[in-house]
C-alpha cells in the first residue's frame, strides 16, 4: 500500500503539505520571533525518524528583530547542501520548556528514496520491525547524489 | 480622460514623518544642514513611494548614508531619529537601531571574521546598522588585516539585500574620506552624505540647558554666565567634543553641587535641589585661574 507517493519523509511542521514558499517561511520565522524563540538552521543527509540530533548550519540567532536574516542563513544553507535536508528550529529558553518548540523542513533532497521495512521474527513468533533508509546505505555526504 | 492626482500633503501628514522632523527640530539644536538634508530625504522617500503607486518604477532608491563630523555633535542621536523616520516610511520593517564599532565586525583570528560580520548584520536585518568610526575598518597599514573581509561582506548584503537593511556610516570627517577614497566600493554605494557641523556657542549653551532641564536642574542666572565662559575656554583645550563635553561638565557640576549642599546647613528646599550655582562650575580645572564671578566678562 503506497501511503505516502513521492516518499517524501514527513517529520516536523508542515511536512505533509507542499514545500512552503520565502514567504511563507518568512511569515513562520516572524512568529518565532515574536514569541522570543532563538531560531537556527540545521541539515541532515539521514532521513531517519529517529535521528533527531541534525547538524546545526552556523550558531543559533539569538537576539534577531527580523526575520530577513534568518531567510539569508536558510539561502546559504541550502546553497551550501542542496541535496540535504534542511530545517529551521526555534527554541524556547522559557524556563520549564527550554526546548524545540518549531521545527519544519525547508529544503529536501530531489529524489527521496524511502525507506525499506525489515521484519525479524524474535523468540515465540514475536516481530521486530527495522526502518533504513534507502538512501543511508551509502556513507555519509553521498546518499543524495 | 483625466489622469487622477494625489495630494502630496496628505500622504506626508499620514506618514506620521512630521512628528519625527519636529520632535528632530525640538530636540536637536542648531545641525541646520543636517536637518534640511533630512527633510530632503524624507520628501524623496514620499515621493518616491507616491510614484511606486502609480507604477512609475524607480528602483528602490538607495538608503545607505555617512555620517561626518566630529565628536559630540549628534551622529548617533540624528541616526537614531533617522530609524525612527525610515520605519514610518515604510522602508525599514522594525525601525530598530544597532549601533557598532570595529570590535563588533572584525575577528582575532582566520575564519573568525565572516560570522561575527554576519552575525551583527543578521542582528541589524529589518533596521539600520550604525557603523561607529567606521575607518578603523581599513588598516592599509596590515595587509592581512581582516578588516577589509568585513567590509567585503558588509558591500556585499548593502548591495543585494537593499530593502532588508540600511547601513549608516559615522565618523571624522576627514579620516571618512580617506576612508572612502581607499574603498571606492564603498563609497559608490552610499547615496546620503551628511556633514555635521560644529556647535557655536549660544548652541552648546542651549544644549547644556536643555541637558539640565532633562534632570530637572538649572543654571542660576550668575551660574550662566559661568558657563558661557567655561564653553569658550573649553572649546580652547584639547578633546573637546561639543555637547558630549558639555554633558560631562554638567554631570561634573551636579557631583559638586551635592557635595556643596551636604558641605553647608543641612536644610535645603527644592529651589537649592535644582540650581546649580557659579560655584559648581568655578571649581573645573579649565576656569582654574577664575576665581571671582565675572561678571563684566560675561558680557563680552
Amino acid at each position: 500500500m503506497m501511503t505516502n507517493p513521492g516518499n517524501r519523509i514527513t517529520q516536523g511542521q508542515f511536512s505533509f503539505l507542499p514545500d512552503l514558499t520565502d514567504a511563507q517561511i518568512t511569515a513562520q520565522i516572524k512568529y518565532a520571533l515574536a514569541n522570543g524563540w532563538a531560531v537556527s538552521v540545521e541539515y541532515t543527509d539521514d532521513p531517519h525518524p529517529r535521528n533527531t540530533y541534525w547538524e546545526m548550519y552556523g550558531n543559533p540567532m539569538f537576539d534577531l528583530k527580523d526575520p530577513a536574516g534568518i531567510l539569508m542563513e536558510v539561502n546559504e544553507c541550502r546553497k551550501t547542501f542542496p541535496n540535504h535536508y534542511v530545517r529551521v528550529v526555534a527554541f524556547s529558553s522559557v524556563r520549564g520548556i527550554e526546548s524545540p518548540t518549531m521545527s519544519y523542513i525547508v529544503n529536501r533532497p530531489k529524489n527521496e528514496p524511502g525507506f525499506a521495512l525489515t521484519r525479524q521474527e524474535g523468540p515465540g513468533r514475536q516481530i521486530h520491525y527495522t526502518v533504513t533508509s534507502y538512501a543511508a546505505v551509502k556513507p555519509e555526504g553521498e546518499r543524495y547524489g | 480622460m483625466s489622469e487622477p492626482t494625489i495630494d502630496l500633503r496628505t500622504i506626508w501628514n499620514e506618514s506620521g514623518v512630521q512628528t519625527v522632523l519636529d520632535s528632530l527640530d525640538a530636540e536637536l539644536i542648531g545641525l541646520a544642514p543636517v536637518k534640511k538634508r533630512i527633510r530632503e530625504i524624507a520628501s524623496l522617500l514620499v515621493v518616491d513611494r507616491v510614484r511606486r503607486d502609480m507604477q512609475l518604477a524607480a528602483g528602490a532608491p538607495s538608503l545607505h548614508m555617512s555620517f561626518t563630523g566630529n565628536p559630540g555633535t549628534g551622529k548617533t542621536t540624528v541616526a537614531l531619529r533617522m530609524a525612527d523616520l525610515l520605519h514610518k516610511l515604510g522602508y525599514s520593517r522594525t525601525g530598530h537601531m544597532v549601533a557598532v564599532t570595529r570590535d563588533d565586525l572584525v575577528g582575532q583570528y582566520i575564519g573568525h571574521t565572516a560570522p561575527k560580520t554576519k552575525e551583527v548584520l543578521k542582528k541589524a536585518m529589518g533596521g539600520v546598522l550604525f557603523i561607529d568610526e567606521a575607518y578603523y575598518l581599513y588598516r592599509p597599514e596590515n595587509e592581512r588585516d581582516y578588516g577589509q573581509e568585513a567590509i567585503e561582506i558588509l558591500l556585499q548584503v548593502m548591495e543585494n539585500q537593499r530593502d532588508d537593511l540600511v547601513v549608516i556610516l559615522a565618523g571624522y570627517k576627514d579620516r571618512m574620506e580617506t576612508f572612502f577614497r581607499s574603498n571606492p566600493g564603498m563609497s559608490s554605494r552610499i547615496a546620503h552624505h551628511i556633514d555635521f557641523p560644529d556647535y557655536n556657542d549660544d548652541e552648546l549653551l542651549a544644549i547644556g540647558e536643555l541637558i539640565l532641564k532633562d534632570w530637572n536642574y538649572r543654571l542660576s542666572p550668575r551660574a550662566q554666565k559661568v558657563f558661557r565662559d567655561y564653553i569658550e575656554r573649553r572649546r580652547a583645550q584639547p578633546h573637546f567634543a561639543n555637547a558630549r563635553s558639555v554633558r560631562n561638565a554638567l554631570d561634573r557640576a551636579r557631583l559638586r553641587q551635592a557635595h556643596r549642599l551636604l558641605e553647608g546647613a543641612g536644610n535645603v528646599d527644592k529651589l537649592a535641589l535644582q540650581t546649580i550655582e557659579p560655584e559648581d562650575l568655578l571649581q573645573s580645572r579649565v576656569l582654574a585661574g577664575v576665581r571671582a564671578v565675572p561678571d563684566t566678562k560675561a558680557a563680552s
